[in-house]
């Protein structure tokens, strides 16, 4: 596992954007070489603040991606179930994830899969924690009847087969989910820290969300920041790569 | 990359690097145009996997909807309340010179004048879509001859007439065909005006008062009645009194049927209105100030003598009078420079100096869910400016049908 700690909210979304940069210049996508980022799920079509709202708003709009390559869960799908499973098969038929990015919630859950779930489970119908729902009644005027009580998410399982997870944490109220998924051991009550297991994990909180952590933890992981920096810098771009590509630099790993 | 073509062949353009009024707000946005109208991506992107066809770069322009002018006498030497037997050929020269002022809509006014003006005029004027031959036309509006004679204005006194007799067959008779008016500009003060008012309103018109010595209850029993529009406010109406507001009390009223607001005209060219009064007005109700120009066939041409209907009107610079008086009668003005100096004037913002000339036009007249706005499904009616709200190009359902070229012109 990387740990990277920035100052705050706003250093660590740059931290986290100029990695995923890099990531995929360095992956070198072209015709028929698909840059595979997975991402959670989240609430039902539909909706004003429905998911696909928020990604075409915050993501799609601002990039020049081939709908086609767009593939988010259908929460109105008639069999459910069978939505979830093309899911998986759409992701095998990409060749598998080469990036999942996701966050945290306050009870340590990855995409939908509050705790208690499987850490094997695959793309499925989970139904929503209270306290998830009480997060999201912002999106239905504070309406809690109105906030769906089920989604569709990826399993737990689903994104350990990814090639490389991204954890976003921000904010002093995620700081326990975080204490418990690395310095605790691997429990489904707190589904994140399933990815212990996992070869490829990065990490990226604010100095708020390391609050729970020990000092000695906090310490060694900051004293690795000279060396964790060279993943973003420097900032590589598509064109560069293309003259590149003989002398390829590899991305520091661990 | 080319479009799903399971919806519609048509191209789907996207306009970038622009600022766009959306929400009463200028938002840095893109605007998808298809088969001219305002289209969106968000359906297009996940619906139906479509992407746009071509990409213009509008080097950071603000796009506005376009501006709807509903009182407009003629211009560039053409009055629309002259029956002359080129009249076809005056009012497509006005609708397409006034593109580059960034009208796309407007309603042809035509003034007091004799019953046999409105029968041979009016069936002339048809309602129709914009293009690149010009701006659309929304219908007439008829200013007159049903206003009072104290507050006649440029209007010729000899040709004011009254309803007493028979109150909306009168006016048929007058009019002729009420077949493409859009606004009729009446004083309420006149006996039997709620009738015809109610009539008018019945059918679809918008009753505008105007040229009128009104009270504040005359005129709040007029909109009870149906009017909802307010012909330039102060001028030709009794001025505003602490006891008796007249007209202009109706901006601040309470005797407003719920659910409804009234608009009010306002010529914002600097001479018509003092600026601190047009300050009082937009501060009063913000919400119905429309901007208008009431320009007359001189607007456009050089200065001298014209006509407006029976009367001939001298131009010297921005003031038009009654020749030999000082009886303002319409205005030289042009609708963008209106919104630039209504902008400067009151100091309000972009966003609402855009409105007053698109969105209120367009909800006086009922037709804000297709003009006026830049929502999705809204005509593609919109005006490119820069940020000194001098219009560089104009677009009529997508199409663009005027630009400002290198010289300037």
């Amino acid at each position: 596992m990387k740990l990277i700690i920035l100052e705050n909210y706003s250093q660590a979304s740059e931290w986290a954007a100029k990695y995923i940069r890099n990531r995929i210049v360095h992956f070198g996508p072209g015709p028929g070489r698909f840059f595979t980022l997975g991402l959670p799920t989240g609430l039902p079509r539909d909706h004003p603040e429905s998911y696909h709202s928020f990604m075409w708003n915050n993501f799609f709009k601002h990039i020049d991606i081939s709908p086609e390559n767009v593939h988010i869960l259908d929460g109105n799908a008639p069999d459910l179930q069978a939505e979830c499973d093309a899911f998986e098969e759409k992701i095998k038929a990409a060749g598998g994830i080469e990036l999942f990015v996701g966050g945290i919630g306050p009870d340590g859950h990855i995409a939908f899969n509050e705790p208690g779930s499987s850490l094997v489970s695959r793309t499925r119908v989970k139904t929503l924690a209270m306290d998830t729902i009480l997060a999201n009644a912002r999106f239905f005027d504070g309406d809690l009847s109105k906030v769906p009580t089920m989604a569709l998410t990826v399993g737990v399982g689903t994104v350990m087969d990814a090639r490389e997870v991204m954890i976003l944490i921000t904010g002093a109220h995620k700081a326990f989910a975080l204490y418990k998924a690395i310095e605790d051991g691997v429990n489904h009550m707190w589904t994140v820290s399933a990815f212990q297991q996992h070869p490829n994990t990065v990490f990226v909180c604010d100095e708020d969300a390391t609050l729970e952590l020990k000092v000695k933890t906090v310490k060694y992981f900051k004293g690795l920041m000279l060396v964790h920096n060279k993943l973003v810098e420097p900032l590589y771009s598509m064109k560069e790569m293309g003259a590149e590509r003989s002398q390829s630099k590899k991305p520091y790993s661990d | 990359m080319p479009s799903n073509k399971s919806v519609s062949d048509a191209p789907i353009v996207q306009f970038t690097n622009c600022r766009i009024l959306r929400g009463h707000q200028l938002l840095r946005e893109d605007l998808w145009v298809r088969e001219g109208k305002i289209l969106n991506p968000e359906k297009l992107f996940f619906d139906e996997k479509g992407s746009a066809d071509v990409q213009l770069d509008c080097k950071d322009s603000i796009i506005t909807p376009g501006f709807i002018d509903v009182q407009i006498n003629g211009g560039f030497g053409v009055d629309f309340s002259l029956a002359t037997d080129d009249f076809k050929s005056g009012i497509d020269l006005v609708s397409q010179k006034i593109l580059s002022h960034g009208v796309t809509s407007f309603c042809p006014t035509l003034v007091t004048s004799p019953p046999s003006v409105y029968h041979q005029v009016l069936p002339q004027i048809s309602v129709k879509n914009g293009g690149a031959h010009g701006a659309g036309i929304l219908g007439a509006h008829l200013e007159g001859p049903f206003i009072s004679k104290e507050k006649k204005g440029a209007h010729p006194e000899h040709c004011l007439r009254t309803f007493e007799a028979g109150a909306f067959q009168d006016l048929l008779a007058t009019y002729g065909s009420l077949d493409c008016v859009r606004i009729v500009t009446l004083a309420p003060e006149m006996r039997r005006s709620s009738e015809v008012i109610r009539e008018l309103t019945k059918r679809g018109i918008c009753v505008s008062l105007g040229h009128s010595v009104a009270n504040l209850s005359q005129a709040e029993e007029a909109v009870q009645h149906g009017a909802t529009f307010i012909t330039h406010l102060f001028n030709a109406m009794l001025p505003f009194h602490h006891r008796d507001p007249g007209i202009v009390g109706l901006l601040t009223s309470d005797k407003i049927p719920t659910g409804r607001r009234v608009f009010y005209g306002m010529i914002s060219d600097g001479i018509h209105t003092n600026p601190a009064a047009l300050r009082i007005a937009h501060r009063a109700h913000p919400k119905g100030l429309v901007l208008v120009t009431d320009a007359i066939a001189g607007m456009g041409l050089a200065p001298g003598r014209h006509t407006l209907g029976q009367q001939v009107v001298e131009i010297d610079g921005l003031n038009t009078y009654i020749a030999g008086t000082k009886t303002l009668s319409g205005s030289v003005a042009t609708m963008d420079t209106c919104v630039r100096h209504f902008q400067e004037a009151t100091g309000c913002s972009v966003e609402t100096a855009l409105e007053a000339a698109s969105l209120h036009p367009a909800q006086l007249l009922g037709i804000e869910h297709k003009k006026g706005t830049l929502n999705y499904d809204s005509d593609a009616d919109f005006l490119m400016l820069n940020d000194n709200l001098y219009v560089q190009a104009t677009y009529i359902a997508g199409k663009e049908v005027w630009r400002r070229d290198a010289s300037g012109m």
